[in-house]
């Protein structure tokens, strides 16, 4: 039941069409000398002339080698380690390679898409096989320059050898190996055989990140660009009615104000001056939809989940009969509130609608859909629209949705000159796709001290739960089992969040089965692990987790966080998850300080197959666990009267280093395909730190965020 | 709109801009300095953190008309080739994610190195609690700070 063997790759099609790029692009070349495979590295490889050899690859006459990085980089590491997959098939020295970000190019890669812990799971097979099939024309035309066949021939590290031991450098055969036809079938390297992946590789953007160098979409400009700052409606439900830009047009540096929809945009020649300006400006607003609020939300929620109005997305057996014969029946409902992003690079975006084109730069998640959403917008052709995507200061879903590149487009439409967007923080926590408030009811049947059943129920605002996440454990593992899910449909905007669909279900099942492991008295490793044997050998195509890699990463926990041995000062909470394709176990270790319960470590143990850049792997792991314990301890986005009661780090506490844990973190060693990390740490954590504050206080958790609804006096009390 | 004479990364500028422009948005705007970021405007996030006159110092909350004969020093004036050992430490550790807050953790580490060249794992916690990083990566940013000790000692 390996999970990667569910993807199909068209391969055939992805490397013809990576390789047609080459053809008219040799035209132009005049700069072909024989330089020596051994050339000395020069200081700057991004300054060297280089050759087009497919959209993923140009190789320069000195054998130095650019890759384009097809994917957005939201911080999740893909810009460092989708090229390494191509380099080390290519078999080129690291320090020969300088990585570009690829722009959209729908002809030439395929899922250019930051999102769902996608882009290394993907990517394994068909950027190795770009690599692959690249070295083996290098080696095909170095083999006809011989006149020798090219299977007398080896390449490793830049340099071709023919039998007799004559080298030539991939940049001495380059031109003539991009117009050779692309061969089929070639061979991939076996993983003991690599000496990039499994490699600690450094951020490729280290050293622009630490001397400040333009890299992010508020950093990009183009010349007489008008930076716009954006008044959109203060509650969710309004509708602008009237606005007076009187004052506004007062202010110095503002050039436009102008009214688009149910926004209006402030234009002006800084972004202060922008701001400034949309200050200025006064509106009347009219409420048509619900003005809704939290309290309402609440009462709404929990209506659904007491109600009939559900939709069942996976049934085993029957739940009902199951919980009429049980001895015994736990129930529990667990809360969560909305969250916003909060990337700390606000949304902006770049656009310059002319006439003949529609320039679109800056960072985004999903380049072709908001491309395409675009030129739909504008009844434009899609062959009349370019993305650039910038490096993004943080993703975690809110910029897989467009809005802020589709406001500059249409602003840039009516004022046909280049702008750019920009939101300020308060823009960008009020007018937020958030993550919905979300409850589950839990309930599970016990008869004669054994598990019969299971019923998860989730109510959230808009939508939440879809059709993989009932396969995800412990689906499979019990005779009756249920899941379903009911929605209340708000004008409150929602979406996907870091982890989404699971970044609160994970903390309230396992915060769940620790208190049935309790009630059951049984040991929760062990609830844990007797579940997962009932799950080994079936043949339910539907289940999304390997039993035995759950199980692998149980035992190494147990093992790495000295699980039961602590002193008695520490209390321990234990949580085990599998989702984005990775296995994932975790250990809080917590003290309490005055009462007040401090997460001091999480031991974190991962089963992502074969880890590609171990630098960039624990980097995503430590973050999502870091992230995790600080939206389940102190996130939460209230609403009043269809307004966000925050929309500032004054009103909102994000987690910072003073009340941040040591990570421990572990990978399971495999040679598995590997899975993605942005995400399958975070959902976790919160049920681990649930559970151990649990046994540090004797209460349990229902309600996110943790640090707000635990009543600390009591404790000290 | 009246004129500043500003002196940044030891080059002296003039600026026209209005007297109530933070220094982050005549740093970003109008000297091409974005090496400095928006994160809140309001003093919360750490992003836009600079050196005024050797202090670690939030510039969305500095007026331009209140710099006059300062000595302001940006990520792009902390080193000419990206060797301040902060920065080195950086790169030893691998520290960013995003990479998008991290010129403000460097700017406060730099100053909390001067004042205090080799800080405790409170005094670095504290020290540094008041620049967010939302991809949490404090645990490699609190390494990085200790290597960057090591370095100056």
């Amino acid at each position: 039941m390996e999970p990667s063997t569910k993807i199909h790759f068209s391969r055939r099609n992805f490397l013809k069409t990576s390789a047609l790029a080459s053809g008219g692009l040799l035209v132009g070349f005049n700069l072909f000398t024989a330089c020596k495979p051994n050339v000395e590295p020069p200081v700057d490889i991004s300054k060297l002339n280089f050759n087009d050899f497919n959209a993923f690859i140009k190789i320069s006459d000195e054998g130095k080698v650019t890759i384009f990085s097809p994917n957005p980089e939201i911080g999740q590491g893909v810009k460092t380690s989708m090229p390494m997959l191509i380099a080390e098939e290519l078999d080129v020295p690291w320090s020969d390679v300088h990585v570009e970000q690829g722009v959209l190019d729908t002809a030439n890669y395929t899922r250019q898409v930051a999102g769902g812990s996608q882009s290394l799971r993907f990517g394994w097979e068909p950027l190795r096989q770009t690599g692959a099939t690249a070295r083996q024309m290098l080696v095909n035309a170095a083999a006809t320059r011989w006149g020798v066949d090219p299977s007398e021939c080896s390449a490793s590290q830049g340099v071709i050898t023919n039998g007799k031991g004559e080298k030539l450098g991939y940049g001495d055969v380059v031109v003539e190996a991009a117009a050779l036809e692309v061969p089929e079938n070639v061979k991939l390297k076996d993983p003991k055989d690599f000496t990039i992946i499994g490699q600690e590789i450094s951020n490729v953007d280290i050293d622009e990140i630490i001397t400040g160098k333009p890299l992010f979409g508020l950093d990009y400009k183009q010349e007489g660009m008008q930076f716009v700052s954006v008044l959109r409606p203060p509650a969710f439900g309004q509708t602008l009615v009237s606005f007076d830009d009187s004052n506004a047009r007062t202010v110095n540096g503002v050039t436009d104000v102008l009214q688009f929809g149910n926004k209006v945009a402030v234009l002006a020649t800084s972004t202060w001056a922008a701001m400034k300006g949309k200050k200025a400006l006064t509106a009347n607003w009219q409420q048509e939809g619900t003005a809704e609020s939290t309290e309402m939300h609440d009462e709404l929620l929990l209506g659904l989940l007491n109600g009939t109005a559900f939709e069942t997305l996976r049934k085993d057996g029957d739940v009902k009969k199951a919980f009429a014969e049980a001895d015994q029946v736990l129930e529990r409902t667990y809360e969560s509130p909305f969250l916003p992003h909060n990337c700390m690079e606000p949304m902006n975006f770049f656009a310059n609608v002319t006439d003949s084109k529609i320039e679109l730069v800056g960072p985004i998640q999903t380049p072709a859909g908001t491309a395409a959403r675009i030129a739909q917008m504008l009844e434009r052709d899609e062959s009349e629209v370019s993305l650039e995507m910038t490096r993004m200061g943080g993703g975690f879903g809110r910029r897989l949705y467009g809005d802020f590149a589709m406001e500059a487009a249409e602003v840039s439409n009516l004022a046909r000159k280049p702008v750019k967007v920009i939101f300020s923080r308060e823009d960008d926590m009020a007018a937020g796709i958030y993550r919905p408030a979300i409850k589950y009811k839990i309930a599970a049947s016990i008869k004669d001290g054994k598990l019969t059943g299971y019923h998860l129920k989730e109510a959230a605002i808009n939508s939440n739960m879809y059709g993989l996440i009932p396969n995800f454990f412990p689906a499979g593992a019990l005779e009756n089992y249920q899941v379903d899910a009911a929605n209340y449909r708000s004008n409150i905007t929602t979406g996907a969040w870091r982890a989404p669909y699971t970044n609160f279900l994970a903390s309230a099942e396992q915060s769940f089965f620790d208190e049935l492991a309790e009630l059951m008295e049984v040991d929760r490793i062990k609830l844990h692990l007797n579940l997962l044997q009932n799950v080994k050998g079936t043949t339910d195509e539907r289940i999304q987790y390997d039993p035995s890699r759950l199980e692998g990463v149980i035992h190494k926990v147990v093992e790495k966080s000295n699980w039961g041995k602590v002193p008695e000062e520490v209390y321990q909470g234990f949580a085990v998850y599998y989702c984005h394709n990775t296995h994932v176990a975790e250990v809080a270790d917590i003290v309490l300080d005055n009462g007040t319960p401090v997460v001091k470590k999480i031991t974190c143990v991962v089963d992502c197959g074969i880890v590609v850049n171990p630098l960039g792997a624990n980097n995503q792991v430590v973050g999502g666990v870091i992230d995790g314990i600080g939206h389940s301890m102190y996130g939460e986005l209230t609403f009043k009267d269809g307004v966000p009661q925050s929309n500032n780090f004054n009103t909102y506490q994000l987690i910072r280093m003073d009340q941040t844990p040591q990570v421990d973190v572990h990978f399971i060693e495999s040679d598995i395909a590997p899975t993605g990390l942005g995400e399958p740490t975070l959902p976790p954590v919160g049920g681990a730190v649930a559970n151990a504050i649990y046994k540090a206080t004797g209460k349990r958790l229902y309600k996110q965020p943790y640090m707000k609804n635990l009543d600390v006096k009591s404790v000290i009390g | 709109m009246p004129t500043f004479q500003l002196k940044i990364n030891g080059k002296s500028q003039t600026v026209e801009v209005d007297n109530d422009t933070p220094l982050l948005w005549v740093l970003r705007d109008h000297v091409e300095l974005v090496g400095t970021k928006f994160g809140c405007g309001i003093g919360q996030c750490g992003a836009c953190t600079v050196h005024v006159d050797g202090v670690a110092t939030r510039s969305c909350l500095l007026q331009v008309s209140d710099m006059t004969g300062k000595e302001i020093t940006t990520i792009e004036g902390l080193s000419e080739y990206g060797t301040h050992p902060v920065q080195e430490a950086w790169k030893d550790i691998d520290v960013p994610q995003c990479g998008y807050c991290q010129a403000g953790q460097i700017m406060t580490a730099s100053a909390l190195l001067e004042s205090n060249p080799s800080p405790n794992e409170t005094e670095i916690r504290n020290a540094m609690s008041g620049n967010i990083c939302r991809c949490a990566s404090y645990n490699s940013i609190e390494k990085a700070v200790q290597v960057a000790a090591t370095k100056l000692s």
